[in-house]
């Protein structure tokens, strides 16, 4: 259960958040300047809160940080080849039950023909593979994706959207996903749209869809008729 | 982590051997000017003294004040004039000194002579003159036969020279070596470097009621860790063996009392 | 037919090049040229030769280790760090890189030695600083720091931040994140600095000389050796030059190894 409850004034953005996450997945969007990046990094310790917490599992979060996260451009470790990778996260275990737990995982992810490859020679797709490996190695809490097929061509990003909705629906783990892909919805329970800093509506794409509370959140869900005019 | 201990072990390996279990050593401050000449008496002393090394360290007087002040480990100072001495003896950091050699600057120029000079009356005529700073003892002791000369030769004598002075060197030898590698055309050092320098220069002695005598004096230094052995060096220095060998490198001996 | 403009824009480089090569190469042609084998062989002799070298050895890589398990810190710390307090220690370590070295031989004395500020709590101590090698060590480290931090800190900051963010989510610590991740992808960077500090301090001179003295084994390195075998044997002194020399190409070949991007922290390739 990943429960967040933040407040953030970074400059001209005045953030406010409150989600929970009961092993289900749920869809940040929103558009840019919105706030998802300043979430995320709040979510990962780079970024104080001005108030509130988070908590996984009912442990507030400060230095320890039992989320798995991958970001963007997937930042495996250029100097260490996919194996070292897998095996960073951990620790304290000898050396043979490293390698073993990491294997498993990038066999598991479709990665386990790639052990000794530098991640230079990888194409997008595997580097996500290895990437996610990377994070899940650890049994995380939570799991933190961000952009997560941006920088991947339609084909793969189509195959790894695929294998990603099963794998989160496999693991049941509370799993945030930014993106301002509307396609990746598929990959969640529920969508949170974050507008200026705030959640502007919260509900599945369906429900966006039928009860649009913002031109984003219309353009989003792919409502076509014009929205009706509120009062300022 | 292994090439680091790898490291650290060639560090070690490299570093200069300790000092607490070597010979002893004495170290001597000595002026540019007694090079050969103590390095002659230093291997003598280390002869009669088994187990002891001799650490000779030269340079213009001026700057061995200078590092004893700042607390420099010397022993022994052996000085080309009285100024430095003094003002180490006024200040409580050196012994009672004796002077303990003399020396006779002179005229030097390359072997070749570029500027024809005969005579100190001649200096004017050479195109780069080099000579000691102010503060160095050759230097002072050339101001002194420049003014005499200035009374002999005219008043503007010695800022004739001064206008084609194109350094002033840190010590004797510097000013030397300028003049044997044909740089200057002329400059003042002691007969004794002149003598060192062999065939690549030439002497032209300044007239004695011109020239200025120059006295060498000596003293321990007072933070000495070896104050016996100092004295016996400066004992060598004042005894008849070691003014014989201060004469035979060109000195004259210092008077004593 | 060409273009005259274009004619004298070629003239014009070629003539600048040949000048300014030639006029960096002379100098270290003439130290070789105008020695003969025997000549060097001989000087190769004077005494003054072994002690020297042996202490520039000692004292560069005492040195050099200061600096470098220092500044790498240091380093980390301002590159990580943004802020007004990171910038005011980046200048500061700036600082011995545009004093000139006899002036920082001058401070250091004021500050260490007998009559400095330091000077009567050291020696209630029974420490002396000033004269002894460890001066030596104190004078390379002083003038030849700026040289590697400056390299250390570009080469930590271009380390992508996202790395280290992933190295903590995965558990590690703050060292370990620095240990695992930050010095391997900045190794290249630190190694050309280092080697340019070591250069620095190999040369050092003014401020050795001021600070830690002319004393042959103690405090006499190669260069002060080669300025003191001037004095009485021209040729001594071109050999220990020329040593010198061997060393400096020995090292600027490693580094071309080492560190393809050139020398200079700004030309420093991109790490992997």
């Amino acid at each position: 259960m990943l429960e967040v409850r933040v407040a953030r004034r970074i400059g001209t953005l005045d953030l406010a958040i409150d989600l929970s996450l009961d092993r289900e997945t749920v869809l940040v969007a929103g558009p840019n300047g919105s706030g998802k990046s300043t979430l995320l990094r709040l979510l990962l310790g780079v970024l104080r809160p001005d108030a509130g917490r988070i908590a996984v599992d009912g442990t507030v979060l400060f230095e320890e940080r039992r989320l798995a996260y991958v970001p963007q451009d997937y930042a495996l470790f250029p100097h260490l080849d996919v194996l070292g990778n897998a095996m960073f996260g951990l620790s304290g275990l000898d050396r043979r039950e490293r390698v073993r737990r990491a294997t498993a995982w990038l066999d598991r992810l479709g990665a386990g023909h790639l052990l000794r490859r530098s991640p230079s020679a990888l194409s997008g797709g595997e580097r996500q593979r290895v990437a996610l490996a990377r994070a899940l190695v650890r049994t995380p809490r939570a799991l933190l994706l961000d952009e997560p097929f941006a920088s991947l061509d339609p084909i793969a990003r189509h195959k790894l959207r695929a294998s990603l909705s099963g794998w989160l629906r496999e693991w049941r783990l509370p799993a945030l996903i930014v993106s301002h892909d509307p396609a990746d919805a598929v990959l969640a329970d529920r969508v949170a749209v974050v507008e200026r800093g705030r959640i502007v509506q919260q509900g599945t794409l369906d429900e966006l869809r039928g009860a649009p509370a913002s031109d984003f959140v219309a353009g989003l869900s792919g409502t076509v008729q014009a929205m009706p005019e509120r009062a300022p | 982590m292994g090439r680091l201990l790898r490291c650290i072990a060639l560090v070690v390996a490299l570093s200069p051997p300790a000092r607490a279990a070597g010979p002893r050593e004495l170290v001597v401050f000595a002026a540019s000017s007694l090079r050969e000449a103590f390095e002659g008496l230093g291997a003598r002393f280390e002869r009669e003294h088994p187990g002891t090394k001799l650490t000779l360290a030269l340079a213009g007087s001026q700057d061995l004040r200078t590092q004893i002040e700042h607390g420099a480990p010397a022993d022994v100072f052996a000085a080309a004039d009285w100024t430095h001495m003094r003002a180490l003896v006024t200040a409580g950091l050196a012994g009672p000194p004796r002077t303990f050699a003399r020396n006779e600057p002179v005229l030097v120029v390359p072997r070749d002579n570029p500027a024809g000079l005969r005579s100190l009356g001649d200096l004017p005529r050479a195109k780069r003159i080099v000579i000691g700073a102010p503060e160095v003892p050759i230097g002072a002791y050339t101001l002194r036969i420049l003014d005499a000369a200035s009374r002999r030769y005219g008043t503007g004598f010695r800022s004739s020279v001064e206008a084609r002075v194109v350094s002033r060197e840190l010590n004797v030898r510097q000013v030397l070596s300028k003049v044997s590698l044909g740089e200057a055309d002329a400059a003042v050092v002691y007969r004794t470097d002149a003598r060192s320098a062999g065939q690549a220069v030439e002497i032209i002695s300044i007239p004695p009621e011109l020239n200025v005598v120059a006295e060498y004096p000596v003293a321990v230094v007072q933070r000495t860790n070896q104050p016996a052995l100092a004295r016996e060096f400066v004992d060598l220095l004042l005894s008849p063996q070691g003014q014989e060998a201060l004469v035979q490198a060109g000195f004259q001996p210092g008077k004593t009392e | 037919m060409r273009l005259p403009r274009a004619n004298a824009w070629g003239a014009a480089q070629a003539c600048a090049s040949a000048l300014l090569a030639g006029f960096l190469l002379v100098p270290v042609a003439a130290l070789v040229l105008t020695l003969r084998w025997a000549e060097f062989r001989d000087g190769l002799r004077n005494p003054l030769l072994l002690p020297a070298l042996r202490l520039s050895l000692f004292t560069t890589s005492s040195s050099l280790f200061l600096v470098v398990v220092l500044g790498s810190l240091l380093a980390w710390r301002i590159a990580r760090n943004p802020g007004r307090a990171s910038r005011w220690m980046e200048t500061i370590t700036q600082l011995p890189a545009v004093i000139p070295p006899a002036v920082a031989g001058v401070g250091l004395l004021l500050a260490f030695g007998r009559r400095g500020l330091f000077g009567g709590w050291l020696a209630a101590h029974g420490i002396a600083p000033a004269f002894t090698t460890p001066a030596v060590v104190m004078a390379e480290a002083f003038v030849s720091a700026p040289f590697f931090v400056q390299a250390a800190i570009a080469a930590f900051r271009r380390v992508d931040e996202n790395l280290l963010v992933v190295a903590r989510t995965l558990g590690a610590s703050p060292f370990r994140t620095f240990l695992r991740v930050g010095l391997p992808l900045a190794a290249p960077g630190l190694v050309a600095g280092g080697a340019m500090s070591w250069a620095r301090s190999l040369g050092e001179f003014g401020a050795t000389l001021l600070f830690a003295g002319n004393l042959t084994g103690r405090t006499q390195t190669l260069p002060l050796a080669v300025y003191t075998a001037m004095e009485s044997d021209l040729r001594a002194a071109q050999a220990l030059a020329l040593v010198m020399v061997a060393v400096a190409f020995a090292l600027l070949f490693v580094l071309r190894r080492m560190a393809p991007g050139g020398v200079l922290p700004a030309a420093e390739a991109r790490g992997a």
